[in-house]
């Protein structure tokens, strides 16, 4: 066994340490060592979305990255994203318009609308779809997300007003 | 039993947030990998890298001295079993067979079939573990399309299998066409001869995958005591049970599966692949046991659908379909088991048709053992067919869905089995297509198409069993034991809290283990929110049956004087006296102890459903390139419980079936290898590859259900293979018959490039 | 997967110490490609060089006189969502937006995407078509070669033992010159290249005249491919339709497809004239409008 490296990273809005080998995935730490299973597995090589997380303001595939790349990084996960038990517009809106099904795709999906919603407060159609081509959902046919993304867009915009 | 009107309901028909959602939208929700008992390792699985081999020996005496290496198992450690045909699902299984997919023991018979499996201090000892097993194979040449492997040289995969075919004749050598059958009907040749006009293809349609988003997995746990504990991803906690209690020769009684939510089934996760594997490892160990597949795994060990040749022949006289000939060969796969035989019974579904003669072919090959995909079987056969009746109306110049209305079936209308259908809505749902936005707007533009077709599946009924205890508080628990794969908790929920006339708020649904609940058979035939939801009613009428004797008790009144109304429990004979739900709830104790009700029931009646569906597409003829423009399904759903749920099974359904028709196959070497085992190469639609999904519900109630309810989740696959395939003749005006019509394939028809 | 060291160098000259140290080593910038490649044993190495934290690798500005420099680990979103590299260097937006999805574009960089070598990538044509030189350091120096002599076949570069590839360095335009780079896929995103094509026009001062052309096809052979002769054709002439057409043509002989489980030689070969002719017309109208 590799010798275990430790990690400082800032996790959801926590200074958190942990241990974990060169080659162990930035999504495995999260889920086997954190216990964070809401970012999910779902090809383990970049083609689907499902572990979908916010480095350092950007949306990435976990499992494309290595747990001991988050040394000194800000991580959002799923977890994070509704702040003191409040939902976040996106998870009310998925809710509403019911855009999820079996649920597996959801976390990776809200990730990346959040990450859509935070550098494009307003986007058409078009592009919430070229955004979240990498996200795949085999339940809902996407017309119920697309419309979950557009209404929280809304929303947002309108809260700022 | 009566139909409610559709006018009077409260909670039906209405769009409230699914009980799970709000665990969903956070992440909170447990699916099968998420579970982490204590003391948990690993397990993995050794696969055949051959498409067809003979096991002459496993040694696998390196793997157990790895360090870290807990348990090895092979098919060597399970029992031997004495071999039961059951319902699983959709499919009829060998519970033999199923043991030896599970692990094989003389014989591989397909690439990815599994050999042995280890378990492990991690998932990366356990990997290593499996390069230490030694398999000395003698490869065999495979079979790998049903025309090989129904000629007389062909390779053989099972020496003792002999076709079976209706009437139980079986034949008398060693074939690998498992079953044969034959529907008939009247006189096909004189109609051909009469003719208008009559068109005949044959169709391919390659193997194709559920492609659900989370990987099998299963966590096994074997305590001292032979109590085994299951947390598996799974359509049916029941199913799992007994077929890991047959191939494990253990008592049902002391295996307990609990369903964890699922992540996507349509059909592939009714079967069982890890659970009996890491019960064995988690025996031999000592210790919890998971074992989760990647998506190689998934891809080339479990279960995908057939790959099909199917010939169709039919012929129209004066606008009426008249006679239909076909001939439908589907893989089974590794094992027997299509679903050639619904797929026959379906492509007429939408049709009165009196002369018909069609013959199926259930024909094993040396790919994975298929599995039901959504409407297992009818998918392929709607292609086929209804691409000919496109072809019958552009050549006789009769609009599609005018045809369809003229040739509807309706009440009475026999089926190819014989059976008359009861009260269906075909013509209703050609007519909302005939009269939709989108078949009323023209289509414009070089390049451009339109195509419809229709689609019909039978719906399931089978076992289903509840339990509905009241609370105190006047709020009401539902037992129920259907893994929820599309929305059932809340349909279900809606329909007691329709029956009780509470709120939806006020019943809290869950899903429960096999220990907590009589037998609930598989969530899948579309049979959920109908049979569950039958026995929901039930359940819901005895509460009420309880609560008016528990007011009567307390008026001191005969029980016939109680009655329940709106939620209000009334005295005949005294209209001063009167109880909500809750108020009497709050008083349980006093009238006799905690109000606890169920129903159990093998369902009868189910609704079948049929489904039109119209698309327009646009070709780019230099790339080949299809783009799927606007797409409107329309369907009956009998009764719609949850609107926005029923839509999204129809969206959801035409994006997998447009993925289907355009972009998705099983590409294998020629020694039957899966090349394109990924998400990069197997490829599904992406939210950029198809537009908004309109949806058009009509509602012919079901008779047979309290509610009206038909099942929804299967027909809206039906039709898209054909829908596309259609607008991409009229756009090209070129009939491709064979899917999926890539990119490659068009441009290579169009530009005569092969 | 195998395990392995993981190194966080802050310098160039630490990076040179343990490439010369003689254990296997792979270089990580987005890791899109070789994480995936350890964990499916495809790739080994007994240490992993994180060049992420090098601030010579991390890089992107355009020099005064016009050439755009970018470090060989900038991811890709960096580049594309630049304001100035979209409006001076579209050609090369085309590239580095489609290439994985939005998750892969926050991490992939042009130097993974090039060194990985794969004959189907994105940046490879686009970057040869607008003529772009490398940048390569070692503990001995310096070196630059152009883009297209970084390939030897599939998944092999050029880099010598010792060395890695720093920058990556785009010549300026200029007036009345353009690039334009697109690819066929199956879908509409998350495919390799099936086919690709970059295409870079320079005309004159009317426009009415191709002063200079490059065309470079992807996914057609075992490396990127400079397609000299069909640019050749276009140089003196007319941009017309039909010159186009013929220069279309004439990239199919530069071609030597495969047909592989992408795609069949013949599917390919009739592309690489569509395409030709579309990053033709695409270089075309964004050199008319260019300052």
């Amino acid at each position: 066994m590799a010798r275990r490296t430790q990690v400082s990273t800032r996790l959801n809005g926590n200074d958190i340490d942990f241990l974990c080998e060169p080659q162990q995935s930035l999504l495995e730490v999260l889920r086997d060592e954190l216990k964070l299973t809401g970012t999910k597995e779902g090809c383990n090589n970049g083609n689907c979305g499902a572990c979908s997380v916010i480095l350092n303001g950007r949306l990435v595939d976990s499992c494309c990255v290595l747990a001991v790349e988050a040394e000194g990084a800000e991580i959002t996960t799923i977890e994070g994203i509704a702040k003191n038990g409040q939902l976040h517009a996106l998870q009310q809106a998925f809710l509403d318009e019911a855009a999820l099904q079996c649920g597996i795709c959801t976390p990776g999906l809200i990730v990346a609308s959040k990450a859509l919603l935070d550098s494009n407060p307003n986007p058409s159609e078009q592009e919430i779809r070229f955004w979240l081509a990498g996200n795949l959902c085999r339940c809902t046919g996407y017309d119920k997300i697309v419309r979950a993304v557009q209404k929280a867009g809304r929303q947002l915009q309108e809260a700022k007003q | 039993m009566t139909t409610v009107e559709r006018s009077q309901y409260k909670v039906i028909g209405t769009r409230p947030v699914r009980p799970d959602g709000v665990e969903k939208v956070t992440g909170k929700a447990l699916f099968g990998a998420d579970v982490q008992p204590a003391g948990l390792i690993h397990g993995r699985v050794l696969r055949s890298p051959h498409a067809h081999a003979r096991i002459l020996r496993i040694d696998t005496s390196e793997a157990e001295k790895l360090p870290g290496v807990l348990a090895v198992v092979t098919h060597a450690d399970f029992p031997k079993t004495v071999a039961r045909v059951e319902q699983l699902g959709e499919s009829t299984i060998n519970t033999n067979e199923v043991g030896e997919n599970v692990l094989a023991s003389s014989k591989v018979l397909y690439r990815g079939h599994a050999v042995a499996a280890v378990a492990a201090a991690s998932r990366m000892v356990a990997d290593e573990a499996l390069k230490h097993i030694r398999v000395d194979y003698e490869v065999l040449p495979p079979v790998l399309n049903v025309i090989d492997a129904m000629r007389d040289d062909a390779p053989i995969l099972n020496e003792l299998l002999r076709t079976r075919s209706m009437g139980g004749k079986v034949g008398d050598k060693p074939t690998n066409i498992a079953a044969y059958n034959q529907f008939k009907g009247g006189d096909v040749e004189s109609a051909f001869a009469a003719a208008d006009a009559v068109v005949e293809h044959e169709f391919t349609t390659s193997m194709v995958h559920q492609g659900y988003i989370e990987p099998q997995t299963s966590t096994a746990n074997w305590n001292a005591d032979d109590n085994i504990t299951i947390w598996t991803s799974t359509q049916g906690a029941f199913g799992v049970r007994g077929l890991t209690a047959q191939i494990l020769k253990h008592p049902i009684s002391k295996v307990r599966v609990i369903p964890m939510e699922i992540g996507g089934g349509f059909g592939g996760k009714s079967p069982v692949y890890l659970d009996p594997v890491a019960a064995l490892l988690s025996k031999k160990s000592g210790r919890p046991v998971k074992m989760t597949m990647s998506r190689a795994e998934v891809f080339e060990g479990t279960g995908p659908t057939s790959g099909t040749v199917i010939r169709v022949k039919a012929a129209v006289k004066d606008g009426r379909l008249t006679a239909v000939k076909a001939d439908l060969r589907y893989e089974a796969g590794a094992f027997p088991g299509s679903s050639v035989g619904a797929g026959a019974m379906c492509m007429l579904g939408p049709y009165i048709v009196e002369n018909f003669e069609i013959e199926t072919y259930d024909v094993v090959v040396n790919k994975p053992k298929t599995a039901a995909y959504r409407a297992p079987g009818a998918q392929p056969a709607a292609f086929a067919c209804e691409s000919v009746i496109d072809e019958l109306c552009t050549k006789l110049d009769l609009d599609p869905l005018e045809f369809r209305l003229k040739n509807s079936a309706k009440e009475g209308t026999r089926q190819v089995t014989g059976l008359p259908f009861g009260r269906i809505g075909c013509e209703e749902v050609v007519q909302a297509a005939l009269s939709s936005p989108h078949y009323l707007s023209p289509i414009e533009g070089p390049n451009r198409g339109r195509g419809v077709a229709s689609g019909f599946w039978f719906n399931g009924g089978m076992q289903s069993s509840v339990v509905v205890a009241v609370n105190v508080d006047g709020t009401v628990n539902l037992i129920e034991g259907s893994a929820d794969i599309g929305g059932t908790r809340a349909s279900l929920g809606m329909q007691l809290a329709e029956t009780l006339s509470l709120p939806f708020e006020a019943i809290r649904t869950s899903v429960v283990d096999t220990d907590s609940i009589g037998h609930n058979d598989v969530t899948g035939g579309s049979r959920t929110t109908f049979a569950s939801g039958m026995a929901v009613h039930e359940a819901g009428l005895d509460i009420q049956r309880q609560m008016c004797a528990r007011a009567a008790r307390l008026w001191g009144c005969p029980p016939e004087d109680v009655f329940y109304e709106e939620g209000v429990l009334h005295c005949r004979t005294d209209s001063t006296r009167e109880l909500t739900f809750a108020e009497l709830a709050r008083q349980s104790a006093r009238t006799g102890g905690p109000i606890v009700g169920k129903a159990s029931l093998s369902a009868r009646g189910a609704g079948p459903a049929y489904a039109t569906h119209v698309v327009d597409v646009e070709v780019d003829p230099e790339t080949g390139k299809v783009s799927i423009l606007r797409y409107t399904a329309v369907q009956d759903a009998g009764t719609a419980i949850h609107p926005a749920y029923v839509e999204g099974q129809m969206q959801g359904a035409v994006v997998q079936g447009i993925g289907w028709a355009l972009n998705e196959e099983y590409y294998f070497s020629e020694d039957g290898r899966m090349l394109n085992s990924s998400y990069l190469d197997y490829r599904m639609p992406t939210a950029l590859d198809v537009p908004m999904i309109d949806t058009i519900i009509v509602e012919v109630p079901n008779p047979g259900h309290p509610y009206g309810v038909r099942g929804v989740g299967e027909v809206p696959i039906v039709p898209p293979l054909a829908a596309v395939a259609n607008a991409i003749a009229a756009a090209t005006g070129h009939r491709f018959t064979d899917l999926p019509i890539s990119p490659r394939r068009v441009v290579e028809t169009l530009h005569n490039l092969d | 997967m195998q395990a392995f060291d993981y190194l966080a160098p802050r310098s160039l000259a630490e990076v040179y110490g343990h490439l010369g140290n003689g254990k296997r080593s792979l270089l990580l910038a987005g890791g899109t490609d070789v994480i995936i490649q350890l964990r499916e044993d495809r790739k080994q190495c007994d240490q992993l060089i994180d060049l992420k934290h090098v601030p010579e690798l991390m890089t992107l500005r355009i020099t005064a006189d016009g050439t755009l420099e970018i470090g060989a680990a900038t991811p890709l979103a960096d580049i594309y969502s630049n304001p100035e590299v979209q409006r001076i260097f579209p050609g090369l937006v085309d590239a580095a937006r489609i290439i994985g999805g939005t998750a892969v574009q926050s991490r992939a960089s042009l130097g993974g995407n090039l060194c990985n070598a794969s004959p189907a990538a994105d940046s490879s044509p686009a970057l040869i078509a607008l003529g772009a030189r490398l940048v390569i350091g070692s503990s001995s120096g310096t070196r630059e070669i152009p883009v297209e002599e970084l390939f030897a076949g599939p998944g092999q570069n050029t880099l010598r033992a010792g060395e890695i590839l720093l920058q990556v360095k785009v010549p300026p335009l200029g007036p009345k010159a353009a690039s334009f780079y697109l690819r066929f896929i199956p879908r509409n995103e998350m495919d390799i290249a099936v086919a690709s094509a970059g295409a870079r026009l320079q005309l004159n001062a009317d426009g009415d005249r191709i002063v200079a052309a490059r065309i470079a096809l992807g996914a057609v052979a075992a490396t990127p491919v400079l397609a000299s002769a069909a640019a050749a054709l276009l140089v003196g002439q007319a941009p017309t339709e039909e010159a186009f057409v013929r220069a279309g043509e004439a990239a199919k002989a530069a071609a030597s497809p495969i047909t592989d489980m992408r795609g069949s030689a013949a599917q390919r070969s009739h592309l690489v004239s569509v395409l030709t002719v579309r990053a033709l017309r695409g270089a075309l109208q964004r050199a008319l409008e260019a300052r």
